[in-house]
C-alpha cells in the first residue's frame, strides 16, 4: 500500500472510533462499567445496613449454595436456594419448550400466508413484542386470578364449583412467562421459514415423502437456526425474569432475579445479590456463546 | 506533458488486498486521453477499466503511479475538487430529489448564483429532452430517462472530463442503439472530453474516436477503431474484437510456413520463429481445389447467418478456419459439407501477433 | 376447490393452534382494556360502562406526576440514544472492517444480552455511590440508564437503512463538488431520516415499558408510570390500573403503526 492509502486507511478508522465514541461512553457509565463494580462487591462483606464493608472474602460466592449454621457454624446446603435455581430453571427450559411447541406453528401460518396479508399477521404478532411486560403481565392476571376471566367462565358453565387456584404457583409464572416470550419465539422462527423455498416441499413430495418425512428431513433442519436463536431469545430473559414472577408468583414463588432483588432489600447481603448477579450473567454468557459459535458454523456452512 | 492531453495516467498501479492475497487490478498503466475525444476503455470484466476511471474520478487512490488532468497532478486531490463528473452504472440518482434537483445539485455545490443555476439546469434538461420531467421524482422514469438525468447531471456543471461507467448495460438492445447515437451527439455538441468504460466491443467501434482495450489489469493496445480491428497488437486483442483464425506457424523468408507445410505471405518476419498468424473469417476467399499458391482444406461445417455464412473448413493436418461468405441476394453459393476447396487471403490479411 | 387441492405448505392442524395463538395473546389484553370500563370496583363482576377509572386516573396526582416524569424521561432517552446511535452506525457501517468492530458492536448491544435485572444491581451500586460523593438525586441517573439501554434500539434500524443505501449517491455527490459535511447534510442526512424517525420511535417505547431498570435506579419519589403501576400491584388492585395500563397501550400501538406504516412507505421507495 502507498502512504496516500495507508492514511486513507488510518483517517477510516480513526473516524469510525470518533463516532462510536458518544455511543460507548453511554454504554460504560450507563451499562457496562457497573458490571465490574458489580465484580468486585461480589467479593466484598456485607454491611451491615445494606451495602458493604470493605474487606475481601469470598462468602458472596460461597452464599450461593450454602449457608452457615446459626449454632455451629458449619456450612450446610441452602437448600431453600437450590429450590429457586432448580425453579428458575426448569420454568425457564418448559417456557422455551412449550413456545416453540406453539410458536412453530404459528410462525409456519404467518409464513404461508399470501404476501398481503402476511405483513399484517406480522404486526399483530409484533404488538405484543413491544408493549409493555408489566401491562402484559397484568392482563394474563385477569384471566387467571381467583376471580378471573377463565375461573368465570369455567364456573357459569359449571365445568368446576370452586375457582382453581393458579394465581402465585409455578403454573401461574410459567402461563406468565410463554405469554410475554412468545413473540421473541415467533419472530425468529418467522424469519428463518420466510428464507425458505416452498418448492424443496413439493420437490420432497414429489420424491414420495409423508408428510412427517417432510416435517423431519426438510422443514425441520431448515428452521433450525430460527429455533436456536428464538431459544435463546426466549430463554435469556425467562432465566434473568423478575416482573412476571413478582406479579404472578406473589413473592412466594421467587426465581433468582427475584432472588437477586431480596438481597438487596430485606436481604441486606449485597455481596451475596452481587455474585448472584455475576453467576447468572456467566450463565448468560456461555448460553450466547454456544450461539454465536453455532451461528458461525452454519455461516461457514452456507 | 503534451498540452493536448486532457488525462494522462503514468504508472499507474492499483493493488488490493495484502500479502498473498494481493491482486493487482491495475499493472502498470500509462495512457494518455486527448482534448475533445471520445476515448474508449474496452475489456472483459475484471480487466481493471472501471478502477482507471476511478483513480480519474478520484474515488479510489493509485498504489503507486500519477494521474495528470490538463497537465496537473491530480492524484491525490479528493473528488470533490476535481472538474470531472462521472455517469455511474447504476446512474446513482438522488432518490430524494426531483429531476431538475439533481442536475441543479452540482451547480450548487459549487455555489453558483442561482440565476445561473436555473438558466443551466434548463439548459440540460433541454439538452436531454426532458423538459417535461423537470418535476419528477427520479424513481417515476424508466430506464431510458434516468440514463439521460444522470448524463445531464454530470454534464451541467460543465466539467473538462466526463467519465462514463458503464453507462448503457442496463437499457435494452433498442435503447442502447438510440442512446449511443445520442452520446455520440452529446459529445460533438458539447465537445467535453468522454472515457467511457464498456465490454461492449460493439459499443466501442461505433462511439470512440480512440480505444483502449485492456486485460487483466494491463492496457494492451491503444488506438483507432480500424486500428485495433485491423492490427491488433496481440492474440488477447484480436480474439476480443471480432472473430479471429489463429494459425501456429514458423517464419522464413517470404512468409511463415504452417504445420501442412502451406505458406501463407507475412510482412516483416524474422525467419526461423514459432510464430502464430492471424486472420479475419471475412478476409478468407475459397476457390477451387489445386489452385496454385492456395491451401488445400475440406468444408466440416456450414452455418447461416442471413446476411452471411460461416463456412467452417479444416485444413490437412485437421486445424480448423472459419471463412465468413456474404451470401449472394439470390441462390447459394453452392457450397456443400465434405467438399473439398482451398483458401486464399487478400494480400496483407495475414499477420502475426505476439501471443 | 382450493379447500380440497393438495396444498404442499399446509399442515395438519397449524392453522388451528396458530389462531389459538393470536386469540391467546389478544384475549387478556381485551379483558384487561374491557374492566377498565367496568364500574365496579371489586372487578370481579361487571357493573356497566363508565369512564369514571380514567377521570380518577386523571385526577390522580401521583398518577400525573409519574406520566410525566415517564414522558420526560422517555423523550430525553429518545433523543440521546439516537443521537449517540446515528453517529455510532455512521461510524461501523460501510467500511472496511477494522480491529476493535467487534468490540464496538458488543458494547452497543449489551443491553440486549445481559439480563435486566443484572444492569439493574449494577446501576443501582453504581449511582448509589455517585449520589453519595456528589450529592446529586435527579432525574439524570434515570435519563443515563435509560439512554444507555436504548442504543441498540435506536442503532439496529439506523444501521439497517445506512446498509441498505446505495454507497453510489454518496460517490456521486461527492463527484458533483461537495464537501463531506455537504454530502452528509443534503444527501446522507435526508436519505438516513426516516431510519432515524424508526429508532427514536422504538427508543421512545423501550424507555417508556422499562420496569426493572427504574425500579431500582430511581430515588424516593421518582416513580415513572410503570413502576408506580408496579407499586400498586402489590397493594389493592383498582380499575383505574386498567385505565392506566389501556391508555399506555393505546400510545403504543399508535407509536407502532406509525413506525410500521413509514417502513412499509420506504419499502415502497
Amino acid at each position: 500500500m502507498s502512504q496516500a492509502e495507508q492514511a486513507q486507511v488510518s483517517r477510516s478508522v480513526r473516524n469510525a472510533w470518533y463516532l462510536s465514541t458518544p455511543a460507548l461512553l453511554i454504554l460504560l457509565v450507563g451499562a457496562v462499567g457497573p458490571l465490574m463494580i458489580v465484580l468486585v462487591y461480589s467479593f466484598l462483606l456485607p454491611g451491615k445496613y445494606g451495602n458493604v464493608e470493605w474487606g475481601f472474602s469470598l462468602d458472596g460466592w460461597r452464599g450461593i449454595l450454602f449457608t452457615k449454621d446459626i449454632f455451629d457454624d458449619t456450612l450446610v446446603l441452602a437448600d431453600a436456594h437450590l429450590t429457586i435455581f432448580w425453579r428458575s430453571i426448569k420454568l425457564s427450559l418448559l417456557t422455551t419448550v412449550f413456545t416453540f411447541l406453539v410458536g412453530f406453528p404459528t410462525a409456519w401460518f404467518i409464513a404461508t400466508r399470501t404476501p398481503k396479508s402476511r405483513p399484517i399477521w406480522l404486526f399483530l404478532i409484533t404488538i405484543p413484542f413491544w408493549t409493555n411486560l408489566l401491562i402484559r403481565t397484568y392482563a394474563i392476571n385477569e384471566v387467571i386470578r381467583t376471580e378471573g376471566l377463565l375461573n368465570t367462565i369455567l364456573m357459569k358453565l359449571g365445568l368446576i364449583t370452586t375457582p382453581l387456584q393458579i394465581i402465585y404457583t409455578d403454573v401461574a409464572v410459567f402461563i406468565g412467562m410463554v405469554y410475554v416470550y412468545l413473540p421473541l419465539m415467533v419472530l425468529p422462527l418467522f424469519a428463518a421459514i420466510d428464507r425458505f423455498d416452498m418448492r424443496l416441499l413439493e420437490a420432497g413430495y414429489d420424491l414420495y415423502a409423508s408428510r412427517l418425512q417432510v416435517l423431519r428431513r426438510i422443514i425441520l433442519p431448515i428452521v433450525k437456526p430460527g429455533l436456536i436463536a428464538g431459544s435463546i431469545l426466549v430463554f435469556v430473559p425467562s432465566l434473568g425474569a423478575y416482573v412476571t414472577p413478582r406479579v404472578l408468583g406473589g413473592g412466594k414463588q421467587m426465581m433468582i432475579g427475584n432472588f437477586i432483588e431480596l438481597q438487596f432489600g430485606q436481604g441486606r447481603n449485597w455481596p451475596l445479590g452481587a455474585a448472584l448477579s455475576m453467576l447468572l450473567l456467566i450463565v448468560v454468557t456461555i448460553a450466547l456463546l454456544v450461539y454465536v459459535r453455532y451461528a458461525n458454523r452454519e455461516d461457514a456452512n452456507v | 506533458m503534451n498540452a493536448q492531453n486532457a488525462v494522462e495516467a503514468r504508472n499507474t498501479v492499483k493493488a488490493f488486498g495484502q500479502g498473498d492475497a494481493q491482486v493487482r487490478a491495475l499493472n502498470d498503466v500509462s495512457v494518455e486521453i486527448r482534448k475533445g475525444e471520445f476515448f474508449t476503455l474496452l475489456g472483459p470484466s475484471g480487466c481493471g477499466k472501471t478502477t482507471l476511471l476511478r483513480l480519474i474520478a478520484g474515488f479510489e487512490m493509485p498504489t503507486s503511479g500519477t494521474i495528470l488532468l490538463d497537465g496537473q497532478d491530480i492524484t491525490y486531490l479528493p473528488p470533490n475538487k476535481r472538474p470531472v463528473n462521472t455517469v455511474f452504472q447504476s446512474y446513482a440518482l438522488f432518490p430524494h430529489l426531483t429531476v431538475a434537483q439533481n442536475i441543479a445539485f452540482g451547480l450548487q455545490m459549487l455555489d453558483k448564483p442561482a440565476a445561473e443555476v436555473k438558466s443551466t439546469t434548463e439548459k440540460m434538461l433541454a439538452l436531454v429532452k426532458l423538459e417535461a420531467m423537470a418535476g419528477r421524482k427520479t424513481s417515476q422514469l424508466s430506464g431510458g430517462q434516468q440514463q439521460r438525468v444522470a448524463l445531464a447531471r454530470a454534464l451541467a456543471p460543465q466539467p473538462k472530463v466526463l467519465l462514463l461507467d458503464e453507462p448503457l448495460s442496463a437499457l435494452d438492445l433498442k435503447l442502447r442503439k438510440e442512446m449511443q447515437i445520442e452520446l455520440k451527439r452529446l459529445q460533438t455538441e458539447t465537445g467535453i472530453t468522454f472515457v467511457f468504460v464498456t465490454h461492449d466491443q460493439e459499443e466501442a467501434l461505433t462511439m470512440s474516436d480512440r480505444i483502449g482495450v485492456m486485460s487483466a489489469g494491463k492496457l494492451q493496445q491503444v488506438g483507432t477503431a480500424k486500428d485495433i480491428y485491423t492490427r491488433p497488437v496481440n492474440r488477447f486483442v484480436a480474439s476480443f474484437i471480432g472473430e479471429t483464425n489463429f494459425l501456429t506457424a514458423t517464419t522464413e523468408a517470404g512468409g511463415a510456413r504452417l504445420a501442412t507445410g502451406d505458406l501463407i505471405e507475412v510482412a516483416g518476419t524474422t525467419p526461423g520463429q514459432r510464430v502464430t498468424v492471424a486472420f479475419r473469417p471475412e478476409q478468407v476467399r475459397l476457390v477451387t481445389a489445386g489452385e496454385a499458391g492456395a491451401i488445400p482444406a475440406t468444408i466440416t461445417n456450414l452455418v447461416y447467418f442471413g446476411t452471411d455464412t460461416h463456412c467452417h473448413v479444416a485444413l490437412n493436418d485437421g486445424t480448423e478456419v472459419v471463412a465468413r461468405l456474404q451470401n449472394p441476394s439470390t441462390g447459394d453459393a453452392g457450397l456443400a459439407i465434405g467438399q473439398t476447396l482451398a483458401l486464399r487471403f487478400a494480400p496483407g490479411a495475414a499477420q502475426v501477433v505476439e501471443d | 376447490m382450493s379447500d380440497r387441492a393438495f396444498q404442499v405448505s399446509r399442515l395438519p392442524g397449524f392453522a388451528t393452534i396458530a389462531i389459538g395463538v393470536f386469540l391467546a395473546l389478544y384475549i387478556p389484553i381485551f379483558t384487561l382494556a374491557a374492566y377498565s370500563f367496568n364500574t365496579n370496583i371489586s372487578m370481579s363482576s361487571w357493573g356497566g360502562f363508565s369512564l369514571d377509572w380514567y377521570v380518577k386516573a386523571w385526577n390522580n396526582d401521583q398518577v400525573k406526576d409519574a406520566t410525566l416524569r415517564s414522558l420526560i424521561i422517555a423523550l430525553w432517552a429518545a433523543v440521546i440514544s439516537t443521537a449517540v446511535a446515528t453517529l455510532a452506525a455512521l461510524g461501523t457501517t460501510r467500511r472496511k472492517a477494522f480491529k476493535g468492530q467487534t468490540f464496538i458492536y458488543v458494547i452497543i448491544n449489551q443491553p440486549l444480552m445481559v439480563p435486566e435485572i443484572v444492569t439493574a444491581v449494577a446501576l443501582l451500586i453504581f449511582f448509589a455511590q455517585i449520589k453519595v460523593i456528589t450529592g446529586y438525586q435527579g432525574l439524570g441517573y434515570l435519563i443515563l440508564a435509560h439512554s444507555a439501554f436504548c442504543v441498540p434500539f435506536a442503532y439496529l434500524p439506523i444501521r439497517a437503512r445506512l446498509e441498505g443505501m446505495d454507497l453510489s449517491l454518496e460517490t456521486a455527490a461527492a463527484d458533483l463538488y461537495a464537501t463531506p459535511w455537504r454530502t452528509f447534510r443534503h444527501v446522507t442526512l435526508p436519505l438516513l431520516l426516516p431510519g432515524v424517525i424508526a429508532g427514536a420511535m422504538l427508543a421512545f417505547v423501550i424507555s417508556l415499558d422499562d420496569v426493572v431498570i427504574t425500579e431500582f435506579v430511581k430515588s424516593g419519589g421518582q416513580d415513572t408510570l410503570p413502576t408506580y403501576m408496579l407499586g400498586q400491584l402489590r397493594r389493592q388492585m383498582t380499575p383505574e390500573i386498567n385505565a392506566i395500563s389501556t391508555a399506555l397501550l393505546v400510545l403504543t400501538i399508535a407509536l407502532l403503526t406509525a413506525f410500521f406504516l413509514i417502513n412499509r412507505q420506504n419499502d415502497k421507495n
